[in-house]
């Protein structure tokens, strides 16, 4: 474990990555104290340019309200889907994966190509679907995320599964006569965790990126404010009021960096061999 | 060859085929009665009206039967009808296919020129300057959000530098002809292109680099150092063909990913697509509609998928045509 922090500290991007992380979660656990207002409310009039009220720093929107709380919320809405959305997203694939990759034969097949059927469907188009039809609120954005998200992780897993259970401590369980169901979640997956995790946090991004398009066409939650939807409500008065727009997007921009950042950090740290052969 | 492409033919109706059924059942998830909703959309609702509307659709048969009839009507190639623009979604979605066929392929074809001529460059210099504002620049576009860059390119090139146009497919009531009218769809399609594959470049260049790299430290790579060919040559013939598997394996993943970004880029752009058209059914609540831009975009990264399959194989020999 202090293995895993030295590297990981030693990679420039894993540190740029962890500072950004840290700050976007303290934003979005502690923001909201200092903002009790909601950030649905009319505090200013509208079209305040940034940097030129104290009181609201980037400014204001079309209906007055303020762009840094709207951001602060906003934080919440992202890391939150981000995370669960993933979190679903592994529920379905390491499973899926595991049984493909350690049972073989015709159970493979038929997982893989159920796999392979969900990959080859457009997934952001899926996922715009499923929220229209389950109507838009924050369960169904983050359940389309996580069902249009699995298959790589349960491609992931079955490739390692795979190559795993040929080893001897796996033959020597089976011997011993313990059931699949403990062979594959004590002595297998354990084993396969590295690369999960790498992938996991790759998917978070992904996850915030899927969900802002989301709420970008009017399709987020609409109780709860997020960047996409700043970003998209800033967009008719684009030619105004560019600060609307561009903030939010920078933040979008910001939280996916690091989380890339990050994942390429614990690549280097969980997967030593493979990172200094990639690069 | 032909017994493989037959192969992957096949495949792929299957895999349409799942599409359409996951279709046909997600518009049974759409809130109300399809008949209901559809009187209520023609104008009329009253109860007669209604009972009519469900034996014209086959609504009032088993289940089975009603995905039996949806199918054939699909591979008649009926997408049903769209109340709100009082047209077939056949129809809406042919005429908006082109742009959308012209927007995709030219971003694709510029992500993927641009990005592998940035990784060998970022390779080929690796450690210099010149490598890492590649590799710094294409780690931040990778993290951009797509509908984002696109309103940010058109506050720079078309409000505030005036460049190029914000919106749309042509010059409305220009009445261009010929050369003129190219060039003034080429200026359209500029913004929309580019910004649809930044993301793209980022990440073949990322591909193209680490892939170059690592095949640069293969065995067969030293033996044609040792035998004295010139830097160029190995770096093109050797290492630069090898690298490219993996990327071409990428663009035909990303295919999908593509055709979902230009409802995204299509939206911002006010490109007369089917990702346009999917937003507009998305605003409207036009679920016909919409189930028909998914599975026609389905079918087409489907088609996609075929052709960077068989690119795959004319590109590395070493692969069976029958697999």
């Amino acid at each position: 474990m202090r293995q895993f922090w030295r590297t990981m500290l030693r990679s420039p991007s894993g540190i740029i990555g962890l500072i950004i992380l840290v700050l976007a979660i303290v934003i979005a656990v502690a923001g909201p104290f200092y903002f009790p207002n909601s950030p649905w409310r009319m505090v200013q009039r509208p079209f305040v340019p940034p940097f030129t009220l104290a009181k609201v720093p980037l400014g204001t929107d079309a209906l007055g309200r303020d762009v840094l709380a709207g951001l602060i919320f906003g934080a919440r809405v992202s890391l939150l889907v981000g995370l669960v959305s993933t979190l679903v997203a592994l529920v379905v694939g390491v499973p899926l994966g595991a049984i493909a990759g350690y049972f073989g034969g015709r159970v493979d097949d038929a997982l893989m190509r159920f796999t392979e059927f969900f990959q080859t469907i457009p997934s952001f188009a899926l996922a715009i679907v499923l929220v229209a039809i389950l109507q838009p609120s924050i369960y169904s954005i983050v359940a389309a995320i996580g069902l249009v998200s699995w298959p790589p992780v349960a491609r992931l897993v079955r490739g390692e599964v795979l190559s795993l259970r040929t080893r001897e401590y796996v033959q020597a369980a089976v011997v011993t006569g313990q059931s699949n169901a403990w062979i594959i979640w004590r002595e297998i997956l354990p084993n396969a965790l590295s690369p999960v995790i790498v992938l996991a946090s790759l998917m978070v991004a992904t996850a915030i990126l899927l969900e802002s398009s989301l709420s970008f066409l009017g399709l987020g939650d609409p109780n709860l404010i997020s960047w996409g939807y700043m970003v998209g409500a800033g967009r008719t008065v684009i030619r105004q009021a560019w600060w609307i727009t561009v903030f939010p997007g920078v933040a979008i921009l910001l939280s996916v960096l690091g989380l890339n950042l990050i994942g390429e950090g614990l690549n280097d740290a969980l997967n030593p061999r493979l990172s200094r052969e990639g690069r | 060859m032909l017994s493989f492409i037959a192969q992957r033919v096949v495949k792929g109706v299957i895999v349409l085929l799942a599409i359409i059924v996951l279709n046909f059942f997600l518009i049974r998830l759409a809130p109300g009665d399809p008949a209901v909703v559809m009187a209520g959309e023609a104008g009329a609702s009253d109860q007669i009206f209604v009972a009519q509307l469900r034996e014209k659709f086959g609504l009032d048969r088993p289940l089975p039967e009603q995905l039996l009839i949806y199918v054939k009507g699909i591979a008649s190639l009926d997408l049903g009808f769209s109340f709100r623009q009082q047209a077939p979604v056949a129809k809406l979605i042919a005429e908006r296919l082109p742009a959308t066929l012209l927007l995709t392929l030219t971003a694709f074809a510029i992500s993927l020129g641009l990005g592998i001529l940035f990784g060998v460059l970022a390779a080929r210099f690796a450690g210099t300057f010149l490598d890492t504002a590649i590799t710094v620049l294409a780690l931040i576009f990778y993290a951009t959000p797509l509908f984002w860059i696109a309103l940010i390119a058109i506050l720079l090139f078309s409000v505030w530098a005036d460049w190029l146009p914000s919106f749309g497919y042509e010059t409305v009531g220009a009445g261009y002809t010929g050369l003129r009218h190219a060039l003034d769809v080429g200026a359209h399609l500029v913004m929309p292109a580019a910004t649809l594959g930044l993301f793209f470049m980022a990440t073949y260049t990322r591909m193209t680099r680490a892939s170059m790299l690592e095949v640069k430290r293969l065995d067969f790579v030293k033996t044609a150092l040792a035998k004295g060919l010139r830097d160029g040559i190995i770096l093109r013939r050797h290492v630069l063909r090898n690298a490219l598997l993996p990327v071409v394996t990428l663009a035909g993943v990303h295919a999908g990913t593509l055709v979902g970004g230009a409802v995204l880029t299509e939206t911002v752009f006010a490109w007369p697509g089917i990702g346009r058209l999917m937003y507009d059914a998305l605003i409207q609540r036009d679920y016909n509609l919409l189930l028909g831009v998914f599975v026609v975009s389905s079918a087409m990264v489907l088609i996609f998928n075929l052709v960077t399959d068989l690119v795959y194989r004319l590109v590395d020999p070493r692969i069976e045509y029958a697999s």
